[in-house]
């Protein structure tokens, strides 16, 4: 008979895994292979436009090809960017309610960053008023 | 966790010099936290391109100046940077490369792609190659 009350590691053991937490780390390589190709799309477009007035850059964005890729790439930079966030603030920041609080701040303003950056391209691409 | 805030730091940053492999690693984290700031700008060009031409104009103004370009120049770099040392994370990832000997060779590819490829990129943007291609 053990008068020691179990270790967590004790109660976990031959459990089996937990099926879950690697989504952080799996979702931060998966929007990294998305965009390893949409960095390299999106440079060469803008070095390829020649020149940046309103009209070329509505012109390209309003392409349905361009359009996708850009709506694509914010999808993947901004979830990418959030994930990335998330982990330097673990990092580094010790106090724990603060931690959270920068972790929901970064999360909530990434989101609003990629609606609006995908309902821009979309005003751009079907030309609503 | 009760530690108290005055034990020493391992290692210790202002003695130790970090090797190759550790500065590549920070510069990782350096750079892509600046990509996520520079990032503001998709959404600021975008909605400016959507909403309001005469904001685009201003915006476009603002990166046409030195600063503007030092900005762009840096971010190039940073993004150029984090996009080849992130295939090479890609890499490790399927467990290849990890000895040290491979890493650092893939790490000295990276410094030397990133400068060729950034000095290329601005080259090419000042019309270097115009009477080439």
């Amino acid at each position: 008979m053990s008068y020691r009350t179990p270790s967590p590691l004790q109660s976990a053991r031959g459990l089996g895994s937990a099926k879950a937490g690697v989504e952080h780390w799996w979702i931060q390589r998966l929007t990294a292979v998305a965009l390893l190709p949409l960095v390299i799309w999106l440079l060469l477009a803008l070095l390829r436009m020649g020149d940046y007035e309103y009209a070329t850059l509505i012109g390209w964005a309003a392409h349905p090809v361009n359009a996708v890729l850009l709506i694509s790439t914010a999808l993947a930079l901004f979830w990418h960017s959030a994930l990335g966030l998330q982990v330097i603030i673990e990092d580094y920041i010790g106090s724990k309610g603060l931690q959270l609080t920068l972790i929901i701040a970064v999360k909530l303003a990434h989101v609003l960053f990629a609606i609006v950056s995908i309902l821009a391209v979309l005003k751009i691409a079907l030309g609503a008023a | 966790m009760a530690t108290s805030n005055h034990r020493p730091l391992s290692p210790h940053l202002r003695i130790y010099r970090l090797p190759l492999l550790a500065k590549l690693s920070i510069t990782h984290r350096i750079t892509g936290f600046g990509i996520s700031l520079a990032a503001v700008l998709m959404p600021l060009v975008l909605s400016a391109l959507a909403w309001n031409p005469s904001a685009y104009q201003c915006l476009q103004a603002q990166l046409s100046t030195w600063y503007g370009r030092l900005v762009l120049v840096l971010i190039s770099a940073g993004l150029i940077f984090h996009t080849l040392n992130g295939l090479r994370h890609l890499v490790w990832d399927t467990g290849r490369n990890l000895a040290v000997p491979n890493a650092q060779r893939s790490g000295y590819a990276v410094i030397l792609l990133t400068i060729v490829l950034t000095v290329g990129l601005w080259l090419y943007v000042c019309g270097y190659y115009r009477e080439l291609l």
